[in-house]
């Protein structure tokens, strides 16, 4: 047998359209036409869920109220990304380094995971108020990346 | 009617960055003809056939059906798993199950995954919700330093007992011949002086990516004692779920729902009720150094922030008191659709008295747990006698 391994290129590019559902259109329209981030509020632990759903994962029973959140938050977990990482949205390496958390917006019990302006370790901590910074009119699409990024709220 | 089922084969590759001598169904037949032959068994003496992987780091898709020389499965049913990380160790509940419910006599649990072949960090973020968190997640890595600064925050430890694990792990890999990463003389300052890669996770406080196959054999009652002279007996199994979206959870490591409550049903079925003196060694899925510590504390080694503490005192070494990870686990060694079965198979290794340089001597009641996906958990809990 040939001592020789070989190895075989193969590349695809495969194209989806994800539906955002009810809920999901619901913020993202609200987030796309007036900056308004929305949650839904479970009708058992009434805590406030974001994402919006129709169903709280802990309760199991239905959300009954759509409540408005942010765009103030607190960080509750962070980090700064220095490793390079292929963007699956883009296919093409995403600059680093970039701050990156879990923001628990004003008025919500869950936390949403977002990028940072501060790429800086050190001027991050658990418990930072932070603000969202949304694109400008007409630039806004319906999408979570509608948020640059959350920034420092000066106190 | 169930009836006991236990571990009475274990095989694995030789684990490593880049198997580029083998294809996948090669890779995964090396690990099955080991485990066959660790004890005298043939395709003939299997039933069933459980695999897991996780199918986009390598594209390809129904790998069951285009491996099935590989698995031996001709002929036979074969099941078909993804659960993320945790899907080695889901494949070993679903054998136990399948043994245990009287299904079949005897079934042998495969994982595998070949990171090499493909774009692990990218294809991990498929796991993601398309509309929530695909645009703004960070790969494993990103998602372990946030979930790490959480867990740092309350419970102070830090990087250094963090890169305590490190060491061990590394230092362990050395006694284990299918390990992928070994480093003899690892210290604390080489680790915490690593490159970041997310703080405040450095490259050594990070598990491999890895390339390897593992096998198992679960047996039911009548036949395991005849098919090898010590098995392990699976005395528990617990699988928990957490919720739908990465932010639901109040504080993922610190607070790790799903593996609090799968390791109390575990304990409570196998009579455990202090795991740090009831076990006597146990294989987790740590894939990060600050991820091994918060699990101490979640499985209930020791109290809240005292992970640290457990690490620092030697508890878990080795020659400690609850030697956790002697085969270098997670951390040395991780081709993740097989990753969680190694913990199973180091697991039923150590109660078998099969794991050579890295045996616990005496070693009879072992636990193993699996950590993947929106964080889910499975617990395996194996033991000499039933």
């Amino acid at each position: 047998m040939s001592e020789e391994t070989l190895r075989l290129e193969y590349q695809a590019n495969f194209e989806y359209r994800y539906a955002a559902g009810r809920h999901g259109s619901r913020f993202m329209t609200a987030l796309r036409d007036h900056c308004q981030l929305l949650g839904t509020r479970c009708s058992v632990c009434q805590r406030v869920l974001v994402p919006p759903r129709p169903i709280c994962g802990i309760c199991a029973a239905p959300t009954n109220e759509w409540v408005e959140v942010g765009p103030t938050g607190t960080i509750t977990g962070y980090t700064v990304v220095e490793t390079p990482f292929i963007d699956p949205m883009t296919g093409v390496q995403r600059p680093i380094p970039y701050g990156f958390a879990f923001i628990r917006l004003t008025g919500a019990d869950t936390n949403l995971y977002h990028f940072l302006q501060e790429n800086r370790h050190d001027r991050l901590s658990v418990g930072m108020k932070v603000e969202a910074v949304f694109k400008p009119d007409g630039e806004r699409v319906g999408s979570l990346s509608d948020i640059i990024h959350f920034r420092s709220v000066e106190e | 009617m169930s009836r006991a089922s236990a571990v009475v084969a274990v095989g694995q590759t030789y684990h490593s960055a880049r198997r580029l001598d083998v294809s996948i169904p090669e890779m995964v037949r090396e690990a099955v003809d080991r485990c066959l032959a660790s004890k005298e068994l043939t395709f003939a003496s299997i039933d069933a056939v459980v695999v897991g992987n996780m199918e986009l780091f390598e594209g390809i898709n129904m790998p069951e059906q285009w491996m099935v020389a590989a698995l031996g499965g001709a002929g036979k049913p074969i099941y078909k798993l993804n659960t993320g990380g945790t899907v080695g160790a889901s494949v070993a509940v679903m054998c136990d199950y399948l043994v245990r419910s009287g299904l079949h006599d005897v079934v042998m649990g495969i994982g595998y995954e070949k990171q090499s072949e493909g774009e692990t960090q990218s294809a991990i973020t498929t796991v993601g919700d398309p509309v929530w968190e695909r645009s703004v997640m960070a790969g494993a890595i990103g998602n372990f330093a946030v979930m790490a600064s959480t867990y740092v925050r309350m419970s102070g430890v830090t990087p250094e007992q963090a890169a305590k694990v490190a060491v061990k792990a590394r230092r362990n890999a050395c006694l284990n011949p299918f390990a992928h990463l070994k480093i003899p003389d690892l210290t604390v300052e080489e680790v915490v002086s690593s490159r970041v890669l997310a703080e405040p996770v450095r490259l050594l406080d990070m598990c491999p990516q890895s390339d390897g196959a593992c096998a198992v054999v679960f047996a039911a009652e009548e036949l395991a004692p005849k098919l090898t002279r010590r098995p392990a007996w699976v005395v528990a199994t617990a699988t928990a779920h957490d919720q739908q979206y990465m932010g639901d959870s109040p504080a993922r490591l610190a607070e790790m729902r799903s593996l609090q409550a799968a390791s109390e049903v575990a304990y409570a079925k196998a009579g455990i009720t202090d795991p740090l003196r009831d076990l006597d060694v146990a294989e987790i899925y740590e894939p990060a150094t600050y991820a091994e510590l918060a699990m101490y504390e979640n499985l209930r080694f020791c109290g809240k922030g005292e992970g640290g503490k457990l690490i620092d005192q030697g508890v878990t070494e080795i020659d400690g008191p609850l030697p956790v990870n002697p085969s270098g686990g997670v951390l040395a060694t991780n081709p993740v659709g097989a990753t969680a079965l190694i913990r199973v198979a180091e697991a039923a290794l150590q109660v078998m008295g099969e794991a050579g340089d890295h045996q616990i001597r005496g070693a009879n009641t072992a636990l193993a747990t699996g950590y993947g996906g929106n964080a889910w958990t499975e617990i395996v809990i194996l033991r000499g006698d039933l």
